[in-house]
């Protein structure tokens, strides 16, 4: 389900769609797994069956997630979504605790499970809070009312007496009497019930645990290294795997011999197509059993860094989106100043801390691969289709990861681990190396924007021509009123994979339409804060940017020599956001931000440090890729894969 | 080889050039200290060995003979958290937290040298320390918040 209001320009990675049909869960098998309760779904109700799999079946988008409330008096949440960093196993949880009025210590969330949670498309676009969160707080509300309902069949006093305060059930109107657990009232019951639309949820305003900071969930076991991220799994017999990677994007492999790895006692050598890995008891045996294979391999020539920007604009294919196709030539004579510029985006690297991992275990035909995943339901698709086998006998399994920022769509290591564990009949891990994940990931686009633009003498824009190659359509609008506009989004095929970034195109696209307002005030001789409110009619971004003016203290701004001050802004999944930021220009060229503020609104908000620290984290990856950060590539090859070489935000910076 | 690592003396039959982020993590099962890039430059990997921050993943282990290492799992005593962790916890100082383990470590040593440091001296001290969530401003407030005695 998308947000109505404001559509999403899909990106790559984000056009996956659920699957066509999704079958009847056995009832019996549910509460076999969960124990007795009560569960409450996302379901119009003929998803259910008692009988398996010759009944009903239920349309995908019926399921989103479910609560189920246990006879341990343990409330459990199921849903698809995974975190990773952003805090949404502490905030979704704190909406379900906040509408069933338990404590957020009795709530477990299990989520990213293909074996135990609801199909979910996967954790990007901003989606979980705004789409997830309302639809967890019905299902609260809903197991909350059913509760009530039951609890006054038991007590045999009228539902409007029934209270529930901190995970107990108490009767009577005022006089509260013994309170019972919620252990009580769904003990011995097996009911499973549908979401009640029609049952209210709390308003904001009445709030207790939504809209507070509660501390991230398990942080004490983040901060003793307790918590096992993939990369620190072991299995009994595990063995550790490393992939022989060509020497250049699209290289064929013409011959591969592996008579001196297999020669190493206990390495295991796997050869299929153009994959080539090993694998070995210890990690130390494995690696030395990768340097021993040898490979012919054939390259193919293709686009190196130097040429990238003229490939992307020559390769472009029929555009995306043709916003206003409005009368450009006759906006701009109108025009008192007028900007045309082009703005080149490079390939940056998501790099997250953790690079990519998985632990993959066969089971008779049955495949289970834990691994890090921002789509933990299409790394299950990905290994159904490479291995030729039913989806139903591949479990994905995602523990909380280190970090994604839209880079982790994939289950390229979940494939490398399930090939060599076939073939060792013993489970494998494979974690990738930095070197590996800067060069066999994926990257955000490189792009070329190329903007033509005019005001007139009274400040107001009278023409808007926006081209954006390859980075991507979000965010590709144009916030600020304006009659003549074009807009468009030309894709093109990518010479190195790319796909989804924290913010996607975002980035991109407000740099360049910020910096030619920049630009177009400039001439105008008008303040750039005052010629954004000129053209700017949408109430909220207005406040938004008053707002970040007030806080940074923009009218009193200093302009000393080499000092300067930047604004953007913009309208993106909801958010309404604004940044301005002191620069100083070195006498060396040297470019250094001195602060920056933000302003940031999207509606209620459900744990505001959370909140603040994803802000604040975007701010700083956004320095990175403004300031440091960018792909370097020839002939196929990464020139910088590795963090000496790839420069990103660091203390210093701050 | 015999390593001294959290006051516990283990025993290791692996080559003296391994790394003692491998020996950590695949031998001893000791998965605090986490792989972040290999070469010394991301900091996740931080151990204190006599007491200073290093960087396990470029370490050797032949060079640690009678050397004192300090891991993650070696901060709490008595299950009771270091007042860094617990400075972390109190501010929400990480988000994926793969970082964390090293940027404690480092914090640990970096509250020994200096008992009440200022920004710059915890940026300059941290800086070989990578969060790429960005969480910085907030880790500088958690380090700032703990009382050393």
């Amino acid at each position: 389900m998308r947000n109505r209001e404001e559509p999403i320009a899909p990106e790559q990675y984000e056009l996956q769609g659920p699957p066509l049909h999704r079958f009847s869960i056995n009832r019996r098998e549910f509460f076999r797994y969960l124990g007795g309760g009560i569960a409450i779904t996302f379901v119009v109700g003929q998803a259910w069956s008692d009988d398996g799999a010759d009944v009903a079946t239920a349309n995908d988008k019926s399921i989103h997630a479910w609560i189920h409330i246990g006879e341990n008096n343990m409330v459990t949440v199921y849903t698809g979504k995974v975190e990773v960093g952003q805090n949404i196993r502490t905030s979704l949880a704190q909406i379900v605790a906040e509408e069933l009025t338990v404590p957020i210590e009795n709530i477990e969330m299990v989520m990213g499970d293909t074996a135990l949670t609801p199909y979910d498309m996967g954790t990007f676009g901003s989606r979980s809070i705004p789409n997830m969160g309302p639809q967890l707080r019905k299902a609260a509300a809903s197991a909350r009312e059913l509760l009530r309902k039951m609890a006054a069949k038991q007590l045999k006093v009228d539902v409007s007496d029934i209270k529930l305060s901190v995970g107990r059930v108490y009767a009577g109107g005022n006089d509260w009497g013994k309170p019972l657990y919620f252990s009580d009232i769904v003990k011995g019951e097996k009911l499973i019930a549908p979401i009640d639309e029609s049952v209210p949820v709390k308003p904001a305003a009445e709030w207790k645990v939504c809209g507070k900071s509660v501390p991230k969930v398990n942080g004490a076991n983040f901060v003793t290294g307790k918590h096992q991220y993939v990369s620190d799994m072991k299995l009994p017999d595990m063995m550790y795997g490393k992939v022989l990677r060509p020497p250049s994007f699209g290289a064929t492999l013409k011959h591969v011999d592996l008579t001196r790895a297999r020669a190493i006692s206990g390495v295991v050598a796997v050869h299929d197509g153009n994959f080539v890995g090993v694998c070995a008891p210890d990690p130390i045996t494995a690696e030395r059993a990768l340097t021993v294979v040898q490979a012919q391999w054939e390259e193919k020539p293709q686009p190196s860094h130097a040429e990238i920007f003229d490939y992307l604009v020559k390769n472009a294919k029929p555009p995306r989106g043709n916003d206003g196709g409005g009368d450009i030539a006759g906006g701009l004579t109108r025009a008192k100043v007028k900007t045309d510029k082009t703005y080149y985006i490079d390939y940056i690297a998501h790099a997250p801390l953790e690079p990519r991992a998985a632990l993959a275990k066969w089971e008779d035909s049955k495949l289970t691969v834990w691994t890090g995943t921002q789509r933990p339901f299409g790394v299950q698709e990905e290994l159904s289709d490479a291995f030729r086998i039913p989806k139903e006998s591949v479990r994905v399994i995602m523990p909380d990861t280190g970090s994604g920022y839209g880079g982790k769509h994939t289950g390229d290591a979940a494939l490398e681990a399930a090939r060599l564990a076939r073939e060792a009949e013993r489970p494998v891990k494979v974690v990738w190396t930095r070197e590996e994940e800067f060069t066999w990931a994926y990257f955000r686009p490189a792009g070329v924007i190329k903007v033509k633009a005019g005001a007139d003498a009274s400040g107001k824009l009278t023409a808007w021509e926006f081209h954006n190659y390859n980075s991507g359509g979000s965010a590709i609008q144009t916030q600020y009123d304006v009659g003549e506009k074009l807009i468009q989004y030309h894709p093109v095929d990518s010479p190195l994979r790319q796909g989804s970034y924290r913010g996607l195109a975002g980035t991109a696209n407000i740099f360049a339409r910020e910096s030619a307002m920049d630009d177009l005030a400039s001439d105008l001789g008008i303040d750039p804060l005052e010629f954004r409110m000129k053209n700017l009619s949408n109430e909220r971004l207005r406040n938004v940017l008053s707002a970040c003016a007030e806080a940074y203290g923009w009218s009193k701004r200093g302009k000393a020599k080499g000092q300067g001050h930047g604004i953007g802004c913009g309208i993106e999944k909801g958010g309404y956001v604004a940044t301005m930021a002191e620069v100083i220009v070195n006498d060396d060229g040297r470019v250094t931000v001195k602060r920056a503020v933000t302003a940031f609104e999207c509606g209620a908000i459900i744990n505001p440090v959370h909140l603040e620290n994803q802000v604040l984290g975007c701010v700083v990856q956004g320095l990175g890729g403004a300031l440091y950060e960018w792909i370097d590539f020839r002939d196929g090859k990464i020139l910088n894969p590795m963090f000496s070489r790839y420069r990103v935000p660091r203390f210093a910076d701050m | 080889m015999e390593l001294n690592i959290n006051n516990k003396t283990y025993s290791v039959d692996v080559e003296p050039t391994a790394s003692l982020l491998t020996v950590l993590r695949d031998y001893l099962d000791l998965t605090g200290a986490k792989y972040g890039c290999g070469e010394g430059a991301c900091g996740a990997c931080t151990v204190l060995v006599d007491g200073q921050p290093a960087r396990s993943c470029i370490t050797p282990i032949s060079s640690l003979i009678h050397k004192r290492i300090t891991t993650i799992e070696g901060l709490t005593s008595d299950g009771k958290l270091h007042p860094v962790q617990q400075a972390f916890i109190d501010n929400d100082a990480f988000q994926c937290a793969y970082c964390a383990s090293g940027m404690v470590m480092t914090a640990v040593a970096l509250l020994e040298r200096y008992s009440s440091p200022t920004d710059e001296q915890i940026r300059n001290f941290m800086n070989g320390n990578i969060c790429r969530c960005g969480t910085y401003p907030r880790i500088v407030r958690a380090i700032k918040s703990v009382k050393t005695t």
